[in-house]
């Protein structure tokens, strides 16, 4: 088994909190991916409205709120146990994130150091 | 008595206190046979004990000085023994401290706490377990030689020694309580015995301020709601009564009661542990009707599946799944979990086909019943195959 990171991003801040429907779709989801004991770590939703986020740069230049390359920022990651690269898409494709607002879904395989 | 003469002694010694309180009720048991039961038993015992040990010590010095030099490593004679009820309870909680050790495996530790801290015996202990006392035996003696090593001191608990064994403790306990919930025994006796042993012991924790926490208010509230039930999941000939067909007026009203006040003594923290999660889960069960019941089920099996995977959590999160959004939706759900080895499985999928395919579901159920080992389990399902087979809609798990 290897370990994959999903790491979530959003178009817009707005995307941001979830209606109650839409929060209940994604436990469905993460737990969908727990209850086949696929969840290696539940990982962490990070904040990106300023005063929860800044950005450090070169030369000790500081940015108010998340990094953002056009608009997206990164709202959250986990990290998912699966045999191969594939069955990670596979999970991360079944988020339903993308019928609620869209953003996209980074799947980044883990380093393993001995 | 043994957890106060262990407090004594060390666990090093525990045989030498375990050898001292079984004389002393063999000692009461021939005095009061003769002499009828003293106005104190409880008092008359822990003399006794304190007497016994006393000799017992008396020599073990004698033997140390006059054979081997001199010794420090003994215990000296002239301590004083006290028994009274405060160092009585601190002494137990110490003792379950103690023997839920996690230099042993979960199994050993709930063998342990059934023989150190219920005072079960070896026979008892493999009856509960369906396995060879021999077994049993071996799997305690070496448990207890890992306690020996251990040395946990029995004195009244530190904070350090809670916050580092606290998880553990109540780790064993709820897997003594399961034993006794979901035993594969039959014997209707051995099952309560162990639910109530669980509880008291969980009780005793509530009573100390360093071990009263949100998780053992939680767990406390847990066994409560469970226990509740004990009486309707069984009927009298022992097998087990599902529990949509329960007597739900044979529920025992008072232990909900206690359930709901150890859960709302549990909810005074931001701490959310699987143990308040399933105590919520049994809440919602012993509520008859609520219109979003399953919801609230169904959530609470996300959290918990996040916070630990098990396969029964993810099995019973299924069925809550399929309870909210349909059979045909919990299909896929139940597909992925493959749990090919597992009676329950095969017993979900027979049930989530049943109204749509039910060649796949008398399969199912015919798979479920090659893997269960209860009788009555097995008869259920092949109920449940006949009424496939005539063409009717079976009911429910």
């Amino acid at each position: 088994m290897k370990e994959f990171a999903l790491i979530f991003r959003l178009k817009d801040i707005a995307d941001f909190k979830p209606t109650p429907e839409q929060m209940q779709e994604r436990m469905n989801w993460l737990a969908g991916i727990a209850s086949q004991n696929k969840l290696a770590d539940k990982g962490n939703t990070l904040l990106p409205f300023e005063g929860s986020a800044k950005t450090v740069k070169p030369n000790r230049v500081v940015t108010d709120g998340a990094y953002t390359e056009i608009k997206e920022f990164i709202s959250g990651y986990i990290v998912v146990k699966a045999e191969s690269l594939d069955e990670a898409v596979e999970i991360a494709q079944a988020n339903p994130i993308f019928d609620q607002v869209g953003g996209s879904v980074e799947v980044r395989e883990v380093l393993r150091r001995d | 008595m043994t957890a106060v003469l262990c407090r004594h002694f060390g666990l090093k010694h525990i045989e030498v206190a375990e050898d001292i309180a079984s004389d002393t009720f063999l000692k009461a048991s021939e005095h009061w046979a003769v002499h009828g039961i003293p106005e104190n038993p409880g008092a008359w015992l822990y003399v006794v004990a304190k007497n016994r040990a006393k000799d017992y010590l008396k020599r073990v010095w004698l033997h140390e000085t006059k054979i081997r030099d001199q010794q420090t490593d003994v215990v000296q004679p002239e301590v004083s023994f006290e028994f009274n009820r405060q160092l009585l309870s601190d002494s137990q909680l110490a003792m379950i401290f103690a023997v839920c050790n996690p230099v042993n495996p979960d199994e050993s530790q709930v063998c342990l706490a059934l023989q150190i801290l219920c005072g079960f015996s070896l026979e008892e202990i493999a009856n509960a377990f369906l396995a060879k006392p021999e077994t049993i035996k071996k799997r305690l003696y070496r448990a207890r030689t890992n306690l020996r090593r251990d040395n946990f001191p029995i004195r009244e608990l530190s904070e350090t020694q809670v916050k580092q064994r606290l998880d553990t403790v109540l780790r064993t306990l709820y897997l003594l309580f399961n034993e006794g919930y979901f035993s594969k025994t039959s014997d209707k006796q051995i099952r309560m015995d162990l639910c109530s042993e669980a509880t008291r012991l969980t009780m005793l924790m509530t009573e100390n301020p360093l071990t009263n926490t949100p998780q053992t208010n939680a767990l406390l509230a847990l066994m409560c709601y469970q226990s509740s039930r004990l009486g309707a999941r069984t009927n009298e000939r022992g097998e087990p009564v599902l529990f949509e067909e329960q007597d739900k007026s044979q529920w025992d009203q008072s232990l909900i009661d206690r359930g709901n006040y150890y859960l709302v003594q549990a909810t005074n923290s931001a701490v959310v542990s699987r143990y308040h999660l399933e105590a919520g889960i049994a809440y919602w069960h012993t509520t008859p009707t609520d219109q979003n019941k399953w919801h609230h089920i169904l959530q609470l099996y996300n959290q918990l599946l996040i916070i630990e995977y098990s396969p029964i959590a993810a099995l019973n999160r299924t069925f809550a799944f399929a309870k909210v959004y349909g059979k045909q939706a919990a299909l896929p759900e139940a597909e992925k979990l493959k749990l090919e080895n597992s009676n329950y499985y095969h017993e979900l999928l027979g049930y989530l086909y049943a109204d749509t395919d039910s060649e796949k579901a008398a399969d199912h159920y015919r798979a479920a019943i090659k893997l269960s080992r209860s009788k009555a389990e097995k008869q259920v399902l092949r109920r449940r195959i006949n009424a496939l087979e005539q063409g009717a809609v079976p009911r429910g798990r």
